[in-house]
């Protein structure tokens, strides 16, 4: 998809960031305010923390051998000299338009802040 | 047009120490079964839950049983949970609830199909749950959709959501509550409570972040049937924690009286969460077992419920914000 440019930055942005972030590629990354952890492998696609479903030794309620997506970004995120706060940021709803497309040329273009009109969270 | 308010919001307004309950799930197509369950509660509880394809398993829709309710006359509470719809379809029920005189709705991710009955199907969780209650308000008080179009007129809800004090991060608990009471959410129901030092750790924290006077906070307790199955919520049900001593108190006693020990647990329970500061409330669950939610609610000193305020059609003044 989409120009020569974007295929080649897709090219090297796609096996760095699954090779040290296991990134799903949503084109909308977040992983500053997650601590460095990839929100989009949360079975429940969720962007503002875990479900109550997390098991007492911090596993995935959906992959009981997995450690939670989310108790891995909270730990990262108290270790983090920066972007603590972040946790708490109301993240927008996925565009899921974004998905396989390149997060860095999102990011310059500002793509990846267009929100729906309706949305009254980032202004909180 | 006249939007009878919430219920439940203003019992809670008033001060009242509310209690909710469950319609247990429906599995038939005849108004007159989800009437005569809810019936059986009534007079014990000030709102019952209607549940979405509780442990996802599919029963009646909640829409549908809201809607029963509120034509006889029994205040609901909708759940919806970001499992089984998308944004659409999210926002069509919410609208559809307001239409049916659905006041009171609880949003939530769910439990995940992996537990019910259909593990084959295909998970929506195209938003999640703190998205959704900030959807929820953001039609109420602007009369918008997430799209930014806008309905004819705004419905009127009473928002509630969902959090679990005893899930890791455990940490993070009371700053992801922060969170849903930032995007909207009005009341809270916990997962089940068994450990009340926990609880009310929980609530210290919650308090600290000056929560307390934004949202109303209603813990949920078991009324366990069996020490079989209190094992098995113990063992197999994800985000609940039963502790070991109570299943252990439960098999102590013979298999007749174990109910009656399942009760006396629960109504231990109610009275300590009373002492908490913060509390507002109690949602009362028993699994397919109405009886026990009734002996506990009233064993627990909790009747009779406090009278209906001003009938349908009367609007009481805005609730404060967070009420």
């Amino acid at each position: 998809m989409g120009t020569l440019l974007e295929q080649a930055v897709i090219a090297l942005e796609k096996p760095l960031k699954e090779a040290i972030w296991d990134c799903r590629m949503c084109g909308q990354c977040i992983l500053h305010s997650t601590g460095l952890t990839c929100p989009m492998r949360c079975p429940k696609n969720l962007r503002n923390g875990p479900c109550g479903g997390v098991r007492a030794n911090g596993n995935c309620e959906v992959f009981p051998d997995r450690p939670c997506v989310w108790v891995k970004a909270y730990e990262g995120s108290r270790r983090l000299p920066l972007w603590r706060d972040h946790m708490q940021h109301l993240n927008p709803p996925v565009d899921w338009r974004l998905k396989g497309t390149s997060s860095w040329i999102n990011l310059v273009s500002g793509r990846d802040h267009r929100r729906p009109a309706g949305w009254d969270g980032d202004r909180m | 047009m006249s939007h009878p308010p919430s219920r439940l919001g203003e019992l809670l307004q008033r001060g009242e120490f509310v209690v909710t309950a469950e319609l247990s799930a429906i599995d038939s197509p005849d108004p007159a079964v989800t009437i005569a369950r809810a019936s059986r509660l009534r007079a014990h509880a000030d709102a019952i839950n209607c549940t979405d394809n509780t442990g996802a398993h599919v029963h009646l829709s909640p829409l549908a049983a809201a809607h029963l309710l509120a034509e006889a006359g029994i205040e609901p509470i909708m759940q919806l949970t970001t499992r089984d719809r998308n944004r659409l379809g999210l926002q069509a029920d919410l609208l559809g609830a307001a239409a049916l005189g659905v006041r009171n709705v609880i949003m939530m991710s769910g439990d995940d199909v992996s537990a019910g009955d259909h593990p084959e199907a295909r998970s929506i969780y195209d938003i999640d749950s703190i998205q959704l209650v900030q959807i929820a308000r953001t039609m109420r008080d602007r009369g918008i959709y997430l799209s930014g179009r806008k309905l004819d007129a705004p419905p009127s809800f009473f928002i509630g959501a969902v959090e679990n004090p005893f899930a890791p991060p455990i940490a993070f608990r009371p700053a992801r509550l922060q969170k849903k009471v930032e995007a909207g959410a009005e009341f809270i129901q916990t997962q089940l409570v068994f450990n009340l030092r926990g609880l009310a750790d929980f609530m210290a924290r919650v308090r600290d972040l000056g929560l307390l006077e934004r949202v109303a906070i209603i813990p949920s307790v078991a009324v366990p049937r069996s020490a079989r199955g209190a094992r098995f919520m113990r063992e197999k049900v994800p985000g609940v924690f039963v502790p070991e001593s109570i299943v252990r108190r439960i098999e102590g006693v013979p298999t007749e009286r174990q109910a009656q020990e399942g009760i006396r647990i629960a109504v231990e329970l109610v009275s300590g969460l009373r002492e908490i500061p913060g509390v507002r409330g109690v949602h009362v669950i028993a699994i397919r077992w109405d009886e026990g939610v009734l002996a506990v609610v009233e064993e627990a000193g909790l009747l009779p419920r406090p009278a209906a305020g001003p009938g349908p059609g009367v609007r009481v003044a805005a609730l404060p914000e967070g009420a």
